[in-house]
């Protein structure tokens, strides 16, 4: 019974998965960039070695924490508030308001935060009385943007954490003597740390293979998405070579987010 | 303990205390003190406010109006961790994440105690509810009992004034809730702690407690020691609530207790003899010439010898108004107390261990009276139908105000 679906979960996804593997250990010939079919492994000591490579990769690893960081802090007090402070029907409006956007395009998303973010922009605009101006385009907009566009897939397993915890369990803490802060401390963030993990492994996967937000917002900034997309057609087998990196981070930060037992509730 | 009858500072003081919900009022205007020590107990079906009384003390609802003293101390605007109250929730609310030492020693965590002294009155803390040697584990590893017992040495590891219980052993099965009634007893006893029990269960709230509050609707019906509210109940409420009776009103009242009003006579209170001298069960001298000649519209006239099945899925403890000829034998004119006498036949018997229920219909209005026997007197040849003499003395008929 569960044989087609494994042998179509293998095909699609092992499958090209191995053969984009496969590719990686290609060369190109670099005039006409044609895949040359020989096996070695060059691009991968190319990636290792170059320390342009080596940056891109920080820089991208920068921005997917930065990105998890800020999605995990905008997305605590607003789990909090929706999940235990409102009530009904506001509650239901949150939870519309979070999920819509996932509902709308990626690219208009990108694209209305490209027009907030220019120089005659929104986000000039209010900042101008200020005495302040907007990040413009560059990085900062990229972990902005892509913060934004993450966050929902945060507050989403947060919210239901946080509305599975028992009323009873705050009472308790405050009870036996602890304020809200230390309730807070003590009780509610070890009962939403799983959920924040969760949380965690969308927001940061999705960042770490962004390519459009960083050409729509990131100006000139290089991260391993627009490298990769880059490369597709100049040296294909590189970035293949390239793909493997994202892959290995990812793999890496699942270990490490199972090991804190934070998969158990997924 | 009786100089702390006449103190001022009781352990709790509610005055007017009334809390809304919407448009139910779930606590009415309530009265209540409780004294410094008392093992208190809140008593009442579902839904007659007893919980809601209890988290207006804790603090985890404001009240509509009216006011909460804990301990001399007007407590009314203060938030639950700044009460000297710790609560032993029915479904414990251990904190999953934490072992149960870290449970139990999480009112000194936060109000900052050492470390070292922490473990060691943790420890201390579980030894007096006996269970030396289980911090280390998690509240999932535990059983519901144990899980109990961690909530207690929770809620007393610092000793708190007072300590709120909220059906603290309603998920226990029989056997593990008795002993633990005992040992709850105890553990009061020996830390001097003032305790507040809310249960829906009268023996729990009988067997334990110094003094009981009877709620019904929302509001405080009466206060006493468990023997005046089981031997003198102030309503009708309390005497149907607790414990087993005979309530009878109107002018049943009048003609089995010889006085108009509301009367509640316990079924043990009652003797039953057999009517020897009339073995054949189709003709008993006394009654059955009336029955037919029921006069009230309100109970449907039934033949007193009719006692299929159906009818005894009917019997309740409390007779309803109907006409009862008593049958006046031998009354003392001048004696305060005066033998009452009734005949009737039974309807059922069930045996419950040390007593004996017999469910007797009257030959008069053919209405049922219960009563209770225990078993260590010698058994009677009664079996049912068997014709039966109900006496008591008027005294046992206790007057239920209205």
């Amino acid at each position: 019974m569960l044989a087609p679906p494994l042998l179509w979960l293998g095909l699609a996804y092992l499958g090209s998965l191995a053969v984009l593997l496969l590719s990686a250990f290609w060369t190109t010939d670099s005039f006409t960039s044609d895949v040359i079919h020989v096996w070695n492994t060059d691009n991968f000591r190319t990636i290792l070695t170059d320390s342009v490579y080596r940056t891109i990769t920080l820089r991208t690893l920068g921005v997917a924490v930065a990105v998890t960081l800020i999605d995990a802090l905008l997305a605590l007090p607003m789990a909090f508030f929706m999940a235990r402070v409102a009530s009904g029907r506001w509650r239901r409006a949150l939870l519309v308001a979070v999920l819509t956007p996932l509902w709308a395009g990626y690219l208009v998303k990108a694209y209305a935060w490209r027009v907030m973010l220019g120089e005659h922009g929104l986000v000039n605009a209010v900042l101008a009385p200020l005495g302040l101006t907007g990040p413009g385009y560059g990085l900062p907009a990229v972990v902005l943007v892509l913060a934004y566009l993450w966050l929902p897939y945060m507050v989403l397993p947060v919210f239901a954490a946080l509305e599975r915890l028992p009323t009873h369990h705050l009472e308790a803490s405050a009870d036996l003597g602890a304020g809200a802060w230390r309730t807070l401390r003590l009780i509610v963030l070890p009962a939403v740390r799983p959920a924040l993990f969760a949380g965690s492994v969308f927001t940061f996967s999705l960042s770490l293979g962004d390519y459009l937000t960083v050409q729509i917002v990131g100006g000139r900034t290089q991260l391993l998405g627009n490298v990769i997309a880059s490369q597709v057609t100049l040296d294909l087998p590189l970035a293949a070579a390239l793909s493997a990196v994202p892959v290995v981070l990812i793999v890496c930060y699942l270990a490490a987010v199972r090991r804190a037992g934070a998969l158990d509730s997924l | 303990m009786a100089d702390d009858r006449s103190t001022p500072a009781a352990a709790v003081r509610l005055t007017a205390l009334t809390k809304d919900f919407g448009t139910v009022r779930a606590v009415d205007s309530a009265e209540l003190n409780i004294r410094k020590g008392e093992f208190f107990s809140l008593l009442g079906p579902s839904g007659s406010g007893k919980s809601t009384l209890l988290r207006l003390i804790a603090g985890f609802e404001a009240p509509s109006s009216g006011r909460v003293e804990l301990a001399g101390r007007d407590v009314t605007a203060l938030p639950p961790h700044h009460r000297d109250v710790h609560t032993v929730f029915q479904d414990y609310a251990l904190f999953p994440h934490m072992t149960v030492e870290q449970n139990v020693g999480y009112a000194l965590l936060v109000a900052g105690v050492r470390k070292d002294e922490r473990r060691a009155r943790a420890r201390e803390a579980l030894a007096t509810v006996r269970l030396d040697g289980y911090g280390d584990r998690r509240p999932a590893q535990l059983s519901g009992g144990q899980r109990q017992r961690v909530a207690l040495a929770r809620a007393l590891v610092d000793r708190p004034g007072l300590l709120l219980l909220d059906e603290p052993l309603g998920a226990l099965d029989l056997k593990l809730r008795q002993q633990m009634q005992t040992e709850l007893k105890q553990i009061q006893r020996t830390t001097g702690i003032t305790f507040l029990l809310v249960t829906h269960d009268q023996e729990e709230a009988l067997t334990m407690s110094d003094r009981v509050a009877v709620l019904d609707g929302g509001r405080i019906e009466q206060v006493g020691s468990p023997l005046e509210i089981y031997d003198r109940p102030a309503t009708a409420f309390v005497a149907g609530f607790v414990g087993m009776t005979n309530l009878l009103r109107g002018e049943a009242a009048q003609r089995v207790a010889g006085r108009p009003g509301t009367y509640s006579i316990r079924p043990e209170r009652i003797r039953i003899t057999p009517l020897d001298n009339t073995p054949s069960p189709t003709l008993p001298p006394p009654a059955t010439v009336k029955p037919t000649s029921s006069p009230s519209p309100t109970t449907p006239t039934r033949p007193a010898s009719d006692s299929g099945p159906a009818e005894s899925t009917r019997a309740t403890a409390v007779t309803e108004a109907a006409p009862i000829t008593a049958v006046p034998e031998a009354a003392p004119t001048t004696a305060v107390s005066m033998e009452r006498s009734v005949t009737g036949r039974i309807a059922d018997i069930a045996h419950a261990g040390p007593h004996t229920r017999f469910l007797v219909r009257l030959d008069e209005g053919g209405d049922r009276l219960t009563v209770l026997r225990l078993n260590t007197a010698p058994a009677l040849p009664l079996r049912p139908d068997s014709p039966v003499r109900l006496t008591w003395t008027s005294d046992d008929a206790y007057p239920v105000p209205n």
